[in-house]
Order: C-alpha cells, then structure tokens, then sequence
C-alpha cells in the first residue's frame, strides 16, 4: 500500500528505467547506430521555392570512387516513388519540378560523409523557376500559381477519402461541420465578436534531427532503423512503396532524442530504403538541424472567428473559418486541419456551430503534426476573444469561462465521447494558482487560457506481456520513447498488475517485427491506450496464474490473488515459478498474456470517438519592458485533468515541458520566409526558449479524479500544457497595456509597434474595446 | 622544386577522461566526430552545428566547449573530459544522481552537455544562484523539460551557503 492509495508502484515517482543510460551517455540514438560496410547518404536540396528542373547531370558523381548510389526521381522505375499519410502527393525525390526550398532532389549513398558530400558538388542540375507562393494571401489569390497540379492519391486514412478537395486552386482539403442554427443564434446574439488571430510556421526542433537507416536482405526483406514516432505508419507507407507484404518489413526504433510530432508519419524512411537498395549495402541518412527545418514544421493558420453572446454571458454560436498553410506536401495535415478546427469550441458548451477549415498547399517545407495537433492555433484565437468578450460583457475572465465549461459527463458533440473530467475543478485550482482573486504586483497583471483537444480515433494499441519462469517480465508493446518517459509508465503498470517488483519488468523496445500494433506515439495517447493494453494483458497473465493456482491448490479461483510475486488465498502461497513450474512440468515455458483497446469506429463526427478528452488550462503573470517591448513571464500556472498520475514527476516533466515550448511559439520563434527563401533555418537565426526564460514561479497541478479512460482512471498529458500559453500571455498583456495582439509571435518589436501605436493614437480607449 | 608539404594528419596527445591518448587526426576532424566515430564516445551529441545547442559540450582543461565547433588538434596537451569519464554506473557523479532523482531527464540528447556544463559552473562558482544557473546554461538548449528540473537538479548540488534566487 503507498501513501497514494491502493497502488504499489501506480501513482509514485519512480526513477525513469531509461534515466541511468541517459546520464552516462551510454543510451544510444539513430545516429550512434553503425551497421557493417554502412554506406552515408547525404541530399541535395533545390534551392529554389519552385522550379521546373530542366535539366539533371548525374553521370559524374556516379563515377566518383566510393559513391555506391546515386539517385534521381528518374531513376525510380522499380518502385512506386510517391508517399504521404494523407495524400500521396509527396514524391521521394523532386520529380521534374521542386515545390520548395530545401526539398529533396537527389540523392546519394558513399563510403564516407566527405565523399557524399563530394558526390553531390558534382551533381549539376538546371531550374526554371515558377512563381511561388509562399503565404496564405498568395496561395488562396484568384489565380495563384498552384503548387500541385495533378489529383494525388488517397494515403492511409480512408476517413480523409471524404473531404474535399478544391481542383484548380491550392486547397487540398477542407473540412466543415456545424450543427445548430447558426445564422438564427448570431441573429439573436446580444454581442457579436468577429476578429482574426494568425499563428506562425513553427518548428518542432527535436535535438535529435530525423534519421533512419535501411538494410535489406537477401531475400527482399527490408529493415529500416528509424527515428520515428509511428512504426506503423512508416511500415504501411514502405510496403506500398516497395510492394512488399508488412511481414517482410521490420522497422525498430532506438530511442528518440525528442519528437513533438515532427517524427510522425515517413519522412526519411523511404529515402533510406531505396538508397539502400540500390547501393547493395546498408545506408545510413542522418538529417542535420538545417534539413530537419526543411523536413517538417508546424502548420501556420489564419483564424477567423465569430463568437455570438447571450446578454447573459452565455456562449449561443461560434462561426470559425480557418486557412491553414500546410506547406509543400499534405504530410498529415488534412488531420490537423480536421481536428484543430472539429474542437474549435474547446470545453465550452454551445449549440450552434458552423466551422470551416481549408488546408492550403504553399511553397514552403511542409507542415505536419506538431504538438497541439491544429488546437493550439484555433485556441489562439478562441481564448483570445473570450478575454475580449468577457470585457465587452463586464464580465471577470474566470467567471464567463466558468459559466461556459461543460460539465462532468456532458456531451462535447452528437456522438462523441463525454466529457471525461472536472473543469470546474480545473478552472478553479487554476485561478488559485495564479492568485486570479488576489491584485497583481505593480507593473504586472494575469491572464489565462482553457482548452480542451481530442485524441486520435478510431485508434488501435495492442501489448503483449510474457512471464518468464523466474517471475519476471517482459512487455511488448510499440510505445516509442522520446522522452516523454513511456516506457517507464509502461513498467509501472505492468509491475502494479503483476504484483512484481518494477526492476522484474523490462520493456521491449519497439520492432515491428517483434512488438505487437500501436496506431502512433502521438496525440497524448499512449498511456491511455497502449496503457490500458498493457494493463489487460497483463491482468490476462494474473488470470492464468490464478487457474493455474487454483488447480494446483485444489480451490476455486475466487479468492486468489496476486501479492508480491505469488498468488495468496486463504493460508496458501504459491510463487510465480512454482506455477509456471507445476504448469509446465519444468523450469521453463513462459505465461503470455494479451491485451487489445480497438475502440473502433463510431457516429461521431470525425468517424471515432476520443478515447479521452485531454483538458488543461494555463494562467500567466506578466511584465513588459515599455523601453523594448519585451514581455517576461514572471510567474505561469498550469492546470491538467488527467485523471491519475501514474507518475506525478513525469506528468510535471511533460507539463513543464510544453508550457516552455508554448512560451517558445508565443514570445521567440517563427520561421521566417523571403522571396521562398526560409531565412532562419538554423538556431542561430530561430530563437528557442532558454534556460532564461523559465518563468521564476511555475506551478504544475493536476486535476486526479480516477475518471480516465486508461489504466487505474489515468489519461493522456503531454500536449495540452502548451495550448493555452500563447492566449494566457496574450489576455495578460492586453489587462497590463491595453493593447490587444493578433499575431505570434509577441516579439519586443510587435508589442513596442502596438504601444507606440497606442500612445500616438489620443482617442484610443485602454482595454479591449477599440479592437472589436 | 620543392614542394610545400601539406599534412594530411597530425598526431595529438591528450588525457581523455584521465587517461593519455595518441591518435592522428586529420587537421580539419572535429573534436566531435573524433571522439564519436574514433573514440567511440558517443555521449556528446550532433545537434545545431554551430555551438548554440550545447548537445557536443565536452570539458577541455575544466572549460566547457562545444565540440561541433572546435578542431581535434586543438585538444594536443590539453585534458579532456566527456560524459562517460564523469561517473561510472557503480558509482554517478552527483550531477548525475541529482538529474535522475529530480527528473531531469527527458529525451536525453541534452543531458551530457547540461551535465559538463554543471560541473564547469559548479567547479567556478560553488553555490550560485538560480538565475546564475539559467544564465550560465545560456549555451545549452533542451527542448523537453522546460529547463525547471534541471536547474533544480543543479542547484541541489550547489554548496550551500548561496543565496537561493
């Protein structure tokens, strides 16, 4: 029994089962992985935003000594070269014309890095460039050049098969969903808001960039060693690629240095794979920080939202038409766009909805999962104006939420799953921990943010756990580990149901020849779904050994149970090995157990209902340097439902961890683009939070109420920290300053613009009046 | 004619982790990749390439450097210190101990330079305060943990007797 409740090793900061090999160096990652006769593959990149290539010189780079592959989108007869979760539109080199800067268009594996390198100087190709469009306003123009001109095929997710695309221009997905009566609510609205928030083009900046190498056998099977969040995915992409059965496939994955979602879905796999292929030698690709700029990014948004009001305060209609910039190739963005948007009205209750969302093709690095998933842009502008109507409804901040929230059980739409936490609850320990009641310091004030995302569904994790005949453990499951500290959650519930010390249980890393199916390590999921698999099949080992104690003892099963390693009923004690040892008539065989959570499809809106409902809420206590411009977070609060921790460091570890990546995409970072050209692909030029940058007070807390859809009433963390920072900072400046900004990040230069802006301008009421 | 010689290798003495070493390195070999892929350390890492980052940060002579950005050659006479010559499984450097009980470490690929990089602070400044800390980690990025169990981490290893902010 712990101090936490009925749970031994559930709900205790246990020691992370990675932590040793990581501070002494010894943990390994993709790029310390050397294979035998391994060959170094190294890209070039078009230099240009878009381009036809006119002509493509080879021929002396192959003949360079040590250069065992060198390939062109020409060169792809043998396989099919086109890739994309969402849509194939992504080809594994630029074929005939590059669609932006940085992107992919030739190839080569050799001996060494230096003769990769040499290889490509060699490499002469001829552009004709096309004009690009770069933002928004250039892409969605009548009669914009088109980044795409061809209708590409259908990716993995036959649900996206039903969104539109809009031939002729460069949207290619949009997604809408209403209910209610929207243009009846607005009608009857005591206050109407309309405004439009933008959110930049982010950068995950894993420290570890992407990587992966490939090897293949002698009979045609293919392994790839990848940095990849979703082994699957990339397993599935591979075997259309190269038509191979998913049995021939076998992806392993070492441990991540970081992921965010930029590991999602393939990225460099099938580069790797056909480099290896045709070099006859295993090729290993490491991307530097510089191509990882040119590899994924967070997709930038233009949100326009109209919120309608009871005189009451009352939230009766949210009207959202959001353009989401999705860069060069679909990557997964239709399902950001989808599902950033689908929870547009976050933890609030309203009947009347209509949103509409367009992801739209730029050419730019292509944007994909990150963090957030498509939420944190929506809620930028959702929490935004919820400041502004509380305002314009003299209304305390706190208190028109509070009015608003959803409630314990309450349906968030038709179909979908309840909602699965206190908000209430959430809201008020927020507004304790910041001291919402209390005045701020002098030259400080306090703003905050809700929010409320979906996970990914339907979803699919299975787990496999085999007892060994000494008592110990191994589970098998394809959680990735990138430093969210997965597997030793997984070890923690394993040895909790199992009744076995945490060091018995060791946790397979993922292979897809060997770990069982799991949709993704994304999405906030993993320890509600591949959590609860590994809790089922390790509660289905617990009842083997129950029967199998049961006939050894002579007894019904009812009574038995698992105590530290033996199962105890009435006077009797049986150790696992002596089961496993009666079982089996010899020291040996294993007890497998399984475990399956396939919540499958529904009528919910998105086609699967979310497992869980991930909720967390943030408040800031700001100051501004009036000479600069410069904002500090001097205290920060965070809030998250997530039913139990099942390891309380951990969760304050993911927490604190998104709260600073939040503060990153809110004050510093923006890729910037000129002419096409990305201007700040380096972390010289792209500022990153620093140590610095901690707020002086920050306050992790978590909403345990055990009504969790996964393991001993736990649910998903990791994301939802980072969602509300960027609207908390925001609704604080305008309560310090009175100005009210639309567009992250809120640079020195942005906030000094809008001071002075608000100075020179005499009538300009304080507060946020004038900006509705 | 005589022609200019030009080396294409120059052999350097260091102590590495407290034992000498002799190698020939090209003179263009990074002390990053001499290390990783002659030495076999891998516990500094790649990542930036241009000494912001601080995930290749090694010690020379006590001083952090970052070890993307500084030739092979540059370490002849000097001594080196990487993460695996910090403490041993049997027996952590307190750093080390510190990072794992507060939860310091994430992903890990930051956690050998933040370590280095304590101990060349704690070495200089045996008790410094939290934003002396932050400050001083001004060339170590993490992009996991939000910084917070770090500087705790640190911190718990600072003699007492500083001030605590």
């Amino acid at each position: 029994m712990s101090a936490r409740g009925r749970f031994t090793v559930v709900g205790q900061s246990v020691r992370r089962t990675d932590a040793l090999e990581k501070v002494t160096g010894r943990a390994r990652y993709l790029s310390d992985l050397e294979l035998p006769g391994m060959a170094h593959a190294r890209l070039l990149r078009s230099p240009f935003a878009h381009a036809r290539i006119v002509r493509l010189e080879v021929e002396r780079a192959r003949a360079l000594p040590g250069v065992y592959a060198v390939l062109a989108a020409p060169d792809f007869t043998w396989c099919d070269a086109f890739y994309g979760p969402a849509l194939r539109d992504r080809p594994l080199l630029a074929t005939d014309v590059v669609r932006y800067e940085g992107e992919p268009v030739v190839a080569v594996a050799a001996a060494d890095e230096a003769t990769a390198v040499e290889a490509l100087d060699l490499v002469e190709v001829e552009y004709e460039e096309i004009t690009a469009v770069t933002t928004l306003e250039e892409a969605l123009a009548p009669g914009a050049p088109l980044v795409h001109t061809g209708e590409p095929l259908a990716g993995h997710f036959s649900d996206l098969a039903t969104l539109k695309s809009k031939p002729g221009t460069n949207i290619c997905h949009q997604f809408d969903y209403t209910r209610g009566d929207v243009k009846a609510a607005f009608a009857g609205a005591a206050l109407t808001l309309e405004d439009t928030y933008t959110f930049p083009r982010i950068q995950h900046y894993s420290m570890e960039p992407h990587g992966a190498a490939a090897s293949w056998d002698d009979e045609g099977g293919l392994t790839v060693w990848a940095s990849t969040q979703n082994p699957f995915s990339v397993r599935s992409e591979l075997g259309k690629m190269f038509n191979l059965p998913a049995s021939r496939i076998r992806i392993a994955v070492p441990l991540l240095g970081g992921g965010f979602g930029g590991k999602t879905y393939a990225k460099l796999e099938p580069l790797a794979a056909a480099l290896a292929r045709v070099a006859r030698r295993p090729v290993r690709l490491l991307a530097s920080v510089e191509d990882a700029f040119r590899t994924v990014r967070r997709c930038s948004a233009r949100v326009t939202l109209r919120l309608g009001f009871q005189a009451d305060g009352g939230l009766l209609a949210v009207d959202c038409v959001a353009d989401f910039d999705v860069g060069a190739y679909a990557d997964i963005a239709p399902r950001v766009i989808q599902k950033g948007t689908y929870t547009t009205t976050g933890p609030y209750r309203v009947a009347n909805v209509l949103l509409h969302s367009n992801a739209v093709y730029t050419n730019t690095t292509p944007g994909g999962a990150f963090r957030g998933f498509g939420v944190p842009q929506i809620v930028w502008a959702v929490e935004s104006m919820m400041d502004v109507a509380a305002h314009r409804l003299d209304r305390d901040p706190v208190d028109l939420r509070r009015q608003n929230l959803l409630a314990h059980g309450e349906e968030f739409a038709p179909g979908d799953t309840p909602v699965d936490g206190k908000l209430e609850e959430g809201l008020s320990r927020l507004a304790e921990a910041i001291q919402w009641s209390q005045a701020p310091p002098a030259g400080r004030a306090r703003g905050l943010a809700v929010m409320m995302k979906a996970s990914v569904a339907p979803s699919v994790s299975e787990a496999i756990v085999r007892l060994h005949a000494d008592g110990s453990a191994s589970v098998l499951c394809s959680t990735v580990e990138m430093g969210q500290g997965a597997r030793t959650v997984m070890a923690q519930i394993a040895a909790e149901v199992l009744a076995i010390p945490l060091a018995r249980v060791m946790v397979v890393p993922p292979d897809t020849s060997i770990t069982p199916y799991d949709q993704t390590s994304s999405s906030s999921r993993s320890t509600t779904m591949v959590g609860r698999a590994v809790q089922e099949a390790a509660e289905d080992v617990v009842d083997q050994l129950r029967r199998i104690a049961a006939r050894q003892l002579g007894v019904t099963t009812r009574g038995l149970a698992v105590v530290e390693g033996a199962v105890v009923g009435g006077d009797s004690r049986v150790s696992y090995p002596d089961l496993l040892d009666f079982h089996f008539g010899m020291r040996g065989g294993e007890l497998i157990g399984r475990g399956v959570v396939a919540p499958g499809r529904t009528a919910a809106p998105l086609g699967g209902s979310t497992p869980f409902w991930e909720v967390a809420m943030g408040g800031a206590e700001i100051s501004v340097d009036e000479e600069t411009g410069a904002i500090s977070v001097e205290a920060y609060a965070s809030v998250s439902d997530v039913g139990r921790c099942i390891n309380p460091q951990q969760c304050a570890a993911q927490d604190e961890g998104a709260v600073m990546q939040g503060i990153g995409h809110s004050l510093y970072e923006e890729m910037v683009y000129e002419g096409g050209q990305l201007l700040n692909a380096d972390l010289a030029g792209y500022r990153v939070p620093r140590a610095a940058d901690v707020p002086l007070r920050f306050d992790s807390q978590f909403v345990e109420n055990g009504d969790g859809a996964g393991p001993f009433g736990a649910k998903g963390i990791g994301e939802g920290g980072l969602v509300p920072v960027s609207p908390a900072i925001g609704n604080a400046l305008t309560r310090l300053t009175g100005v009210r900004l639309h567009e992250l990040p809120l640079t020195p230069e942005r906030v000094w613009r809008a001071l002075r802006a608000q100075r020179e301008s005499k009538e300009a009421p304080k507060g946020d009046g004038r900006h509705v | 004619m005589n022609a200019i010689p030009i080396r294409s290798s120059c052999n350097i003495r260091f102590t590495l982790n407290g034992r000498p070493v002799e190698l020939d390195v090209r003179p263009e070999a990074l002390l990053l990749d001499v290390l990783r892929d002659r030495l076999q350390l891998k516990g500094a890492r790649r990542s930036c390439d241009m000494q912001v980052c601080g995930a290749c940060t090694v010690l020379v002579d006590g001083g952090p450097v970052s070890a993307c950005t500084y030739l092979g050659l540059e370490v002849d006479g000097h001594e080196v210190l990487t993460v695996e010559g910090l403490g041993t499984e049997e027996r952590l450097h307190p750093l080390q101990e510190a990072f794992i009980e507060h939860g310091a470490v994430q992903c890990g690929f930051c956690t050998a330079g933040m370590l280095l990089t304590a101990k060349a602070l704690l070495a200089e400044e045996p008790s410094p305060t939290l934003g002396r800390v932050a400050e001083y980690l001004r060339g170590n990025l993490c992009r996991c943990t939000g910084y917070r169990k770090i500087l705790d981490a640190i911190l718990s290893c600072a003699t007492p007797g500083g001030e605590q902010r």
